[in-house]
Order: C-alpha cells, then structure tokens, then sequence
C-alpha cells in the first residue's frame, strides 16, 4: 500500500509504485479530474501541485506522492474557486480537457506571485497544451482572477449575449466525464495491436494458445468481427477493417485486440504474439501511389484513385492565356494532426438479445449507431451510442475509433469493455488533414478583376477512404476562393496511399486550397502594381453575385464589410511595417491579408437536424438537443437560440442532450452546420411550442411568457391568461426538422452546394527573423460575417482557436508516419506563441439561419495560414509554397531573394 | 510488476544498484516518457527502477572555497531559483527553457546529463561551466569532467554500478554565463540548436572564453578555435569573432527539426546572438 495525501485527505492506495501518479489518482482513487492526455509530460493535462508545485502528474511515479502534500483539481480551495470563476466568465473553457491542467498550473503561478504580468502568466501556463481556445482567453481569466476583476455575466441568455457556456461549471471543476472517466467496475480492459508496418500481408498462428499463455480473456481478431468487417464515411464503401484481415496498408492498423484484466493486456509484447509479417514495399504519397506500377491498394481504385472531384464554368483556358496577368504555382501541405487532448475512450456494455450501448467520445452519435450496429450485424435499434463528454474533436471524431472495437468485444466477452487509445496510438491510428499537392493558375484583366482560376489539386486521402470524396468535392467548389471569377475548372483527386487515412479537419480542404489560391491573389496585386487588399475587394464576392457553381448569393454575403472593417487597420499595419523595416535589417516586420468563404454544412447532400423541445405537466422545460457540443458550444447556443425563440429565459430550460435512445438526430457535428441547421430545428421547434401555447391562451403573437412552478403565465396587451400545466392531458411537446435547402451539383458541380456561407478575411503582421528563419505572428485582425453573433463570447473563442490552428499549420504542425507520433516531435503552438487577436464582428443576417446566424468554427481557421504566409512574403521577398513554414524551410529560402518560379506543371493530372 | 526500488539511504541505493543494475530515475521526466513511447508499439517495460528521490543528500547546492557542488538530484527550477554568481546565468537561463514549469519543477541536472540527448539543455552550460561529474559506486568515487562523462549519442561513462551524486563547478572570478536556445515554438520544445558560453573578464579584456553547441552534434562540443580567438577581444567585438571555421568540431545532422545546413547557420547566428548578449 502507498499512503498519499491528496486534496488534505489521507488515502492508503494498492498501486504500482511505478505506475504514474496520474494513473493512481484516476484508477485508485476515482479523482477522473485529472487527465490524461500522452502520459509522456508533453501536454500538462494532468498537471496536479506537488508540495505547492505543478508537476506532470504522469511523470511522477506513485511511490514518489508518497509523504507530499498533492493538489488536485477536485480541492477546495478559494483562491481556486476565483480562477474557476474567471474561467468561465472568460469561455477559457471550451472543450475542457485542458482546464484542470490549466487551473492548477494558474493556482501554482497565483500563489507564488500574487500580480503576475501576461509574461508571467504564460511562462506558467506554457506547459499546458490546449486545442480549442487560442490561449488568450485563458490568460486574461488568470491575470481577471489575480486581479479580482472577474467579469459579470449578462443578466439574460437571450440571443446575442455573451453568456458564459452553460455546461462550463462541470469543466472548471474536474467533475466533467469524459471518454476515459468512467466505467463499469467489472469492464474488461481492450488493448489494439496495431501494424508496426505501413504495407504488410501477415498470418496469424495458434491465437487460442496465446491466449491461454498470456492469460488473456480473448485474442480478437478479424473471425470476431459478426457483421460486416468494414466501416467508412461513405454509405457505399466500408473499405475500413475493425480489425486487418491478412493484409494492412498502413501502421497503425488495428490487427487483434486483447482482452482481459488490465495488467494482464498491458503486459503483453506485440512480439511475442503470434503474427508472421510479410513486408511489402509501401506507397508514401501521392506521388508514389500515382506513378503506373504502384501496386493497386483496393479492388475498387484502379491507379489509386478514390475519387475526383471537378467544377467548371466558363473557358478558363482561353480565359487565362488572352489575361493581363497570370500567376501559377505549385503549393504542398503536410499532414495536420487534430491533438485534441482527449485520446479516443470509451466503453462498451451489451445487452439482451443484442443490443449494445456504448459510451465514447465523439462528434456524430448517429453514424457511430450506423457503423456500430453494421459491424456487429444487428439493426440500428439496438446499439445505443451516450456520447460522453468531447475532449476536442476538430473532425478527428466523426469517424468511428473505439466504437466497433469496443462493440466487438463486448459481444464476444458478453461483460463491459473498456479502452482508452494512448497518445501515440491516437496519432497513429486516427485520421489527419490531407496533405495536398496543389498546381493552381490564375489570372486577372488590367484592372485586376479576377477572370480565370485553374486548380489540378492531389489529396493523400491515406489508407482509407474516410472523407476523402467530401474533400475531394468540397475543393472545388471553393478553391477560387471568395471572389468574382468568370472561368473556373477545378479538378481534384483524393489518392489512396499506404499513409495514415486522412479525413476531416476543420475546412476539408479548404485551409489547403486557400494557400495557394491566396498567394496567387497577392502574385496578381504585385503584377499589376495593385494593393493587396485592394485586389481583393475589387473581386469581392458580394449579395447578388454569382459563385462558380452557378449560385446566387442572395443574403449575407459579407466579405466587402470585412474588408471594409479592416481597411483601417490595413493601412496602419503597411504603414508600421515600411517605418520599421527602413530601420531594421535583421527583424524584419510584414503584413499579409486573406480571404475565405465556407460553406455551412453538407456539399449538395441533405443534413438535416431535428430537435424536440417539451413543457412538461410539472413545469420542466427540456429541450431534447441531439447537437453533440465538443467544446464549440452548440449546447449553449442552440439553448440560447430555443429559449430566445420560445420567450422563456435560458434559466429555465434543461437540455437532454445527444444521446441516440433520447434525443432526435441533429446530425453531426462538422462543417460548421450546428449553429445553423441544428439552431435552426431548434427555433422551429421552440416556435411550434410557443404557437401552442398562445393558442392555449388565446393570445396574440407579442405575448410574454412566464414560467413559475407548473404555472405558465401566457401575457398580452389586453389580457393575462395563466395555464396550470398540471391539469393539461399531456406535456406539450413540439419537433422540427431543418434541412437547409440545397440543389445537386451536375458534372460540372454547377447548382446549390450549400443554403449559406461564411465569409471572413484576415490581417497578419508579423516579425521575421531573416538570421534564423524563425517567424513570431504578432498580430491577426479578424473580420468576420457570422450572419449574427448568438453568443460574441463564444464566437470569439473560435475564431481565437482557428487563428491558433491556422498558426500552427502555417509554422509548426508535420504529422510524418512513424515519426512525429507524439506531442514533442509534433508540435501544436503553446500559450507563448499567439499572436495578439482583434476581431470585427460583422452581422450580414442569413435568412435561414436561427434569427439570422451562420457557422463560425471552420471559418476563423481557412484565411489564417494564407494571411501568415502574405506577411512573411512582405518582410521577405520570399513567396512560400511549402507548409509547415519552419525555421530551416524558411531561411534555406531567405539567401537567394525571390526564387525562379516553378515549372507551371501540366494540368493533366486531373484527367 | 516491475521490481521497483525506492531505498532510503546512498548506501543502500548503491548496493542495489550494483546488485541488480535497475536504472536510476529521479525526476522522471525522461523515463516515464520512455516507458510510454516503448509501452504504445507493444513493449512493456521490464528493466528494474532505482527511484533515487527519497535517498538524502542528493539535493541542493553548497558553495566552497573551491567552488560549488550541485546535487544530483536537484531540479531545473532550484537551480534558477538559487543566489548563484553570474557564472551560472547561462545554467539558470537553460533551467527556464527546459520542457514547461511542470518539467522545470521535476527534471534533474544529473538527469539531463545522464540521457545525454543532444538536445539536452544543460549539457552544453555544464561544459562551459567545466563541471565536473561526481559517480559513486559501492567501492568508489570518482569524478569526470563532463566532456568526458558523455560519450555519444546517448551514452555515458557511467559505469554499471554507479550512480551520479553530484556536479561540481569550479570557481571563475569576473566571469559571466549567457545561453541561448532556438526551437520552433515558444515552450515545450526540443532545441533545434543551442549555444552556451561563459566569458571570464579581466579589466575589460576577455580573459578566458568557454563556447559550447548543443543539438548539432551527437554530443555537445566546445568551439577551442573561438575560445581562442576570443580571449584578448573587447567584450563589444566579441560578436564579430565568431566564424564559419570555428564550428568544424560540429557534426549536425538533418532530422525533422531541421537540416544539417541550418543548424550550421544557425549556430553561427546564435553564437553572435549569444556574445553580443553580454554588452546588452
């Protein structure tokens, strides 16, 4: 026994001395509010005090707690309670994996220094990692706290206010339960082997006798899976194993899962597993996968092609050739690893003839149900999928990860199972962003008015096929970016490789397209001695245009206003860069611009979201939100949007949230459509209620609700009506379904793709060190059309966060197979590396959307690495085609001035 | 269960670790990561654990006539936190910038010498320092000069029955410690290349010049030809003395931090950066 003392409290834990203390505090002693997130001291989610100190709580062994004083975020504590307060009050909180890290690591920094600075602050923070908020408002509620000037929250939750998120009080206290939190005593533990190798035929041998010499409970493997062997995104190819059947075509493929008590599973060396490789020469990108001997992955790819995506409209080849100025390149993005904090967790319980539940972290319930249920060969009835809450998602956790596993175990071991992915399996296993291999061309008339845009753009859609098609369509749709172009032909190719499968990230491909059609904007300013925020607002896509689909936009088409909103700031950061760089050689200072627009929601396909909403004969108001909230907080905003659209305040409504045996089907959480069609179906719903009740009343429109007890007092201008719930035969109960209006793409992705979109442009200043090549971004100005702000506190935590994601995918962030698998090799940006961020609102209201809102999250990413890249381009001369942008890649291109032009490739590659 | 020993005495310590040759861990923060890295490609750990952290006297600086001895076990953030002389500013420096506070507050000296990464942060301040390693066994003590303790890529001097007690740094009057790190982000990062140097003065003469690299070659090396060309020089000319010809005892390497190349660049930049630091 090891006796520690945690939070005052003495406890004698049965531990492994060198087990971490992290793993004792969550295992041993239940305290789940510290977490785990690469138990390697890379990303301080377990950050705890030690004797009054931070410590990684999973770099300390057990044995060494013994005798010291250890705080964790479960204390009581008041100078705490203040930093949770601040917290909140801050939205520092999103998805809120990082916050116990984060709060203990401010508690350590308050009590040592009672007025820190911002410095201060972030030196104390910078060995929290955090995904979702950009840093900055953190730093502002530690140095709020420290102050005591922690900010008061508005005093309603109507649409418009920016309320604290209102599942923020678990967060900031460590009682949220997240993927890995919480299981049955009696759960099994699963433990996936998984392919060291990237392209490799294996047999498996006497499985049932290592099971027995391992002690195992079970060794599964393919013969396990009862259904059908395969899932993927696409509804007409499963092209994914559970688990590898002979063959595997990339490491990280799940091979056999191991069963059985804890110790026992995580005992076991893969190699003395009975597994016979055959190692098979491996296609590592597009290239290698597309050259004409390359081994053909999947019966369905002939040369390896999953799909193609293509858009057309005008004669862009004439078009190009007769222009004033042309522009082309060929641009290269890496892979990009989601890191959110929370690894892949879960558990699965099975039920009586069949039926399964499971609980895990994720991003769309009903597909989880869809692919679960397919995979264990049962009707969709009977897995039920109880998201927990989402430590990060980012699109990492709309595919499956633990969920067939889990559900495969489970039937076989007939008891719980349960499994948390460790930090490297997490990278390895899961989904990244496409790396793109882009040659793109685009041309302008003298007055820089945009009239060609060509795009022939490679997608490494990896091993398998995930969202390799949505990639592949969305591309092109949005690849000439925001603007006014006459001819367009855009074609695409999602590729399969023997590379990790790459699926949805934040934009689908977007942020890849932007680089380089961005740079082609600015290459076409410097031909034509035009300013480059000038070319851009000449082009413009504004209300009444057309896009290249063919598509009228008829409402909130903002991006004049954004650049009308940064043109200030535009001239002023031009300004301070000439003054500073005439003085300075070394640290040179540049400003950059770039543009997006996004569309909300599914490409031309239907997304629908159904939400019900319920006054209850004893006076509870529940609202039935099915939105899974992944810390973007759709739970705050779809309840502001209900209750604002219903007339009863927020504090009266509770929500029943996503869960596929309770809740309808909002659909998934991605491609920024929760605000829009889920806040939509939401204020549909509200709206029926709210009918329902004035017709009870006998009451006009403008009436006021009130809610008190099972009494509803139903006001208008001349007379007062108060119902008794109580006595009504039933709960009044209201449901809508929203499925934004959307035409088919033709063949040459001519219709519809989506009922709105988001628009956005932004400022990047920063300072390059032309020594070193290293780059410090130390401005972003947003300008942003979000229709209408329901929530401003929350609208600017994502747009901090996508700036900060948008920062890491320009500077820092290389996924490498086999390389960069962990959270020191792969690096995200820290607190000490964010720019400072102002943001312009701007509110050109969508009719479609729930009182004139649209989708925020994917927007405030896209122009962030192209804006980053136009300011280096400025400080330099250097114009980058390659990200990540780092230090040796910059300054290998920094001797030379501007380089020669690429050969302009041949366009046939998309044929 | 990996046999996990945790002895409350140097004796006791030492006589296990000649018995069973289990691997000493003090702060942790390289072996848990380890264990974890190896544990996720199916590789559990076996090697036996020496937790060195509740055997007394291995912490804490005492100063002497002939200088200082710092213990092994005494972490990052002590270091930057002790009343120390400007010699140890490039230490105390590098104890700001090793991993987050977190690691800061847990990471050894000793063990950051001991794993001998070449992206140790310490190692090049502690050959500008010219520490010394102080290893007992159960027989013996000894002490090495640091550049003599790390071996290469990884490896020590320190034999199968030894532990690491302490550093010893010797006393340099008028003398200052500068350090300079570069990585690709702000906290939490693995150098790219990094510079230490201490700079003893005489009047307002260089008087003696230690110059290391870290990260740009399996070990980190002292620069002898700019020592050289150093001592003599005005502290205000010192940032032009650093030439392409003083870094040949490097031997950087490409990785997915950087290329070779630049780390050559960089070195030199960062050795100008580093000497005009010490009229700034």
């Amino acid at each position: 026994m090891i006796a520690l003392t945690v939070n005052g409290t003495r406890h004698d834990v049965a531990a492994d001395p060198f087990a971490p203390l992290s793993d004792t505090l969550r295992e041993g002693l239940g305290l789940t509010g510290t977490k785990e997130g690469c138990n390697a001291g890379d990303c301080g989610a377990c950050t705890v005090l030690m004797d009054g100190a931070q410590v990684c709580a999973c770099l300390v062994s057990t044995a060494q707690a013994e005798g010291a004083e250890i705080t964790t975020i479960e204390a009581a504590d008041p100078l705490l309670d203040r930093l949770r307060a601040a917290f909140l009050a801050r939205g520092a909180a999103q998805c809120g994996i990082c916050t116990p890290g984060m709060l203990m690591a401010a508690l350590d920094l308050l009590r040592r220094d009672v007025a820190p600075d911002r410095a201060a602050v972030e030196d104390a923070l910078g060995g929290v990692l955090c995904r979702c908020t950009g840093y900055l408002q953190i730093a502002d509620a530690v140095l709020d706290a420290a102050r005591g000037t922690v900010i008061a929250a508005p005093a309603d939750g109507r649409v418009g206010a920016a309320i604290p998120r209102l599942d923020g009080a678990p967060k900031v206290a460590g009682t949220e339960l997240y993927g890995a939190d919480d299981a049955p005593e009696d759960a099994l533990w699963l433990r996936v082997v998984r392919s060291p190798h990237a392209h490799a035929r294996f047999t498996l041998g006497d499985l049932d006798g290592a099971r027995h010499r391992l002690g195992l409970f079970a060794i599964l493997s393919a013969r396990d899976v009862p259904g059908l062997n395969g899932f993927g995104i696409m509804p007409n190819l499963k092209d994914q194993p559970v688990f590898a059947d002979g063959y595997v075509r990339y490491r990280g493929e799940a091979v056999l899962g191991l069963l059985g008590d804890r110790d026992v599973v995580a005992a076991v060396r893969d190699a003395d597993l009975p597994i016979t490789w055959e190692i098979l020469p491996a296609l590592h990108g597009v290239e290698a996968a597309l050259t004409p001997d390359a081994p053909q992955l999947h019966d369905h790819a002939p040369g390896n092609i999953l799909v193609r995506g293509h858009l057309r409209t005008g004669d862009a080849e004439p078009a190009f050739a007769n222009a004033a100025a042309r522009a082309g390149g060929t641009f290269r993005t890496a892979f990009v690893e989601h890191a959110y904090i929370e690894p892949e967790a879960g558990h699965a319980i099975p039920g009586e003839g069949g039926a399964m539940t499971i609980l895990a972290c994720t991003q769309a319930p009903v597909m989880d149900r869809e692919e679960t249920a397919r995979v264990l060969g049962v009707a969709e009835e009977a897995v039920r999928i109880v998201p927990t809450a989402c430590g990060g998602g980012f699109g990492g956790k709309l595919d499956v990860s633990v969920q067939p596993l889990l559900a495969v175990a489970a039937r076989v071991a007939n008891r719980p199972v349960r499994m948390t992915y460790t930090r490297t399996e997490s990278m390895a296993a899961s989904t990244k962003r496409h790396p793109a291999i882009l040659y793109a061309r685009m041309a302008a008339d003298p007055k820089g008015r945009f009239t060609a845009f060509m795009l022939d753009g490679d997608f490494n859609t990896g091993a398998y096929a995930s969202w390799g098609l949505t990639v592949a369509n969305r591309v092109p749709v949005h690849a000439s970016g925001p603007y006014r172009v006459p001819n367009v032909l855009n074609r695409t190719r999602a590729v399969y490789t023997n590379d990790t499968p790459a699926g949805a990230f934040r934009g689908f491909g977007v942020p890849q397209a932007a680089i380089a059609t961005e740079a082609l904007v600015d290459d076409l300013a410097i031909a034509l001695g035009i300013d480059r925020w000038e070319i851009r607002r000449r082009n413009a896509l504004g209300k009444g245009d057309v896009t290249p689909s063919g598509q009228v936009l008829h409402a909130s088409a903002g991006l004049p206003d954004c650049l009308d909103a940064l043109k200030p700031e535009w001239e002023a950061a031009l300004a301070r860069v000439a003054a500073h760089n005439t003085k300075h050689a070394r640290h040179r200072l540049g400003a950059g611009i770039a543009c997006m627009w996004y569309g909300c929601g599914n490409t031309a396909l239907s997304n629908p979201s159904t939400m019900r909403i319920s006054l209850a004969r004893d006076g509870t108001l529940t609202l039935f939100n099915g939105a899974v909230d992944i810390g973007q907080g759709s739970t705050t905003v779809i309840g502001q949007i209900a209750a604002d659209a219903l007339g009863l305040p927020l504090s009266s409504l509770r929500q029943v949230l996503g869960d596929t045996a309770l809740t309808p089907d909002a659909g998934k959480t991605s491609a920024s459509r929760q605000t829009f069609v889920s806040g939509r179906a939401a204020a549909e719903a509200a709206k029926a209620l709210r009918a329902r009740i004035l017709a009870l009343a006998n009451a006009g429109d403008g009436a006021t609700l009130a809610l008190d007890g099972t009494l509803l007092t139903v006001r208008d201008s001349h007379t007062t009506r108060v119902i008794d719930l109580a006595a009504l035969d039933a709960d009044l109960v209201a449901e809508a379904r929203y499925d934004p209006p959307t035409v088919p793409l033709d063949a040459d992705s001519q219709g519809v793709p989506y009922a709105t979109y988001g628009f956005a442009a932004q400022l990047a200043l920063v300072r390059v060190d032309t020594a070193l090549g290293t780059v410090k971004v130390e401005e972003i100005v947003v300008a942003q059309d979000v229709g209408r702000a329901v929530n401003p506190l929350l609208v600017a935590g994502q747009i901090h966060g996508g700036v900060a994601q948008g920062l890491g995918l320009a500077l820092m962030e290389e996924f490498i197979p086999g390389r960069t698998e962990n959270l020191h090799d792969y690096l995200i940006p820290t607190a000490g590396d964010m720019p400072a961020i102002r943001i312009h609102l701007i509110e050109d209201p969508e009719p479609e959307g729930p009182f004139g809102a649209k989708g925020v999250g994917e927007p405030a990413l896209v122009p962030t690495a192209p804006a980053i890249l136009s300011a280096i381009r400025h400080a330099t001369g250097v114009r980058m085609t390659e990200v990540p942008l780092l230090p040796h890649r910059l300054l290998g291109r920094l001797g030379g001035g501007e380089p020669p032009p690429a050969p302009l490739p041949s366009l046939s590659v998309g044929d | 269960m990996t046999a996990y020993h945790r002895p409350r005495s140097l004796d006791e310590a030492l006589a296990i670790r000649a018995e069973t040759g289990a691997l000493p861990l003090a702060g942790g923060t390289d072996i848990h990561p380890l264990r974890t890295a190896r544990a996720a490609w199916g590789e559990p750990w076996t090697m036996p654990v020496l937790d060195l952290s509740a055997v007394p006297g291995l912490d804490g600086i005492e100063e002497d006539a002939t200088g200082w001895r710092i213990g092994a076990r005494t972490s990052w953030t002590a270091i930057a936190e002790a009343a120390l002389p400007p010699l140890f500013d490039g230490l105390r420096a590098a104890a700001r910038e090793v991993g987050g506070r977190q690691v800061q507050n847990r990471g050894t000296i000793a063990g950051n010498l001991v794993t001998a990464s070449p992206a140790g942060d310490g190692i090049p301040n502690l050959l500008a320092l010219e520490a010394e390693v102080e290893l007992a066994s159960r027989d013996a003590t000894r002490r090495l000069p640091v550049a003599e303790f790390v071996t290469g890529y990884r490896a020590t001097a320190l034999a199968p029955e030894e532990i690491v007690t302490a550093l010893h740094v010797p006393r340099l009057d008028h003398a200052r410690g500068r350090f300079e790190k570069l990585g690709a982000r702000r906290y939490l990062v693995i150098s790219i290349a990094m510079a230490a140097a201490v700079i003893a003065m005489e009047g307002d003469r260089v008087a003696e010049a230690r110059i290391a690299i870290g990260a740009c070659s399996p070990v980190a090396r002292r620069l002898p030809a700019l020592e050289a060309a150093l001592v003599g020089q005005h502290p205000s000319e010192m940032a032009s003395v650093p030439q392409p010809a003083h870094l040949t005892p490097l031997a950087p390497i490409d990785d997915i931090r950087a290329t070779a190349a630049y780390r050559t660049d960089a070195a030199l930049v960062l050795l100008r950066d580093l000497l005009a630091g010490f009229t700034a």
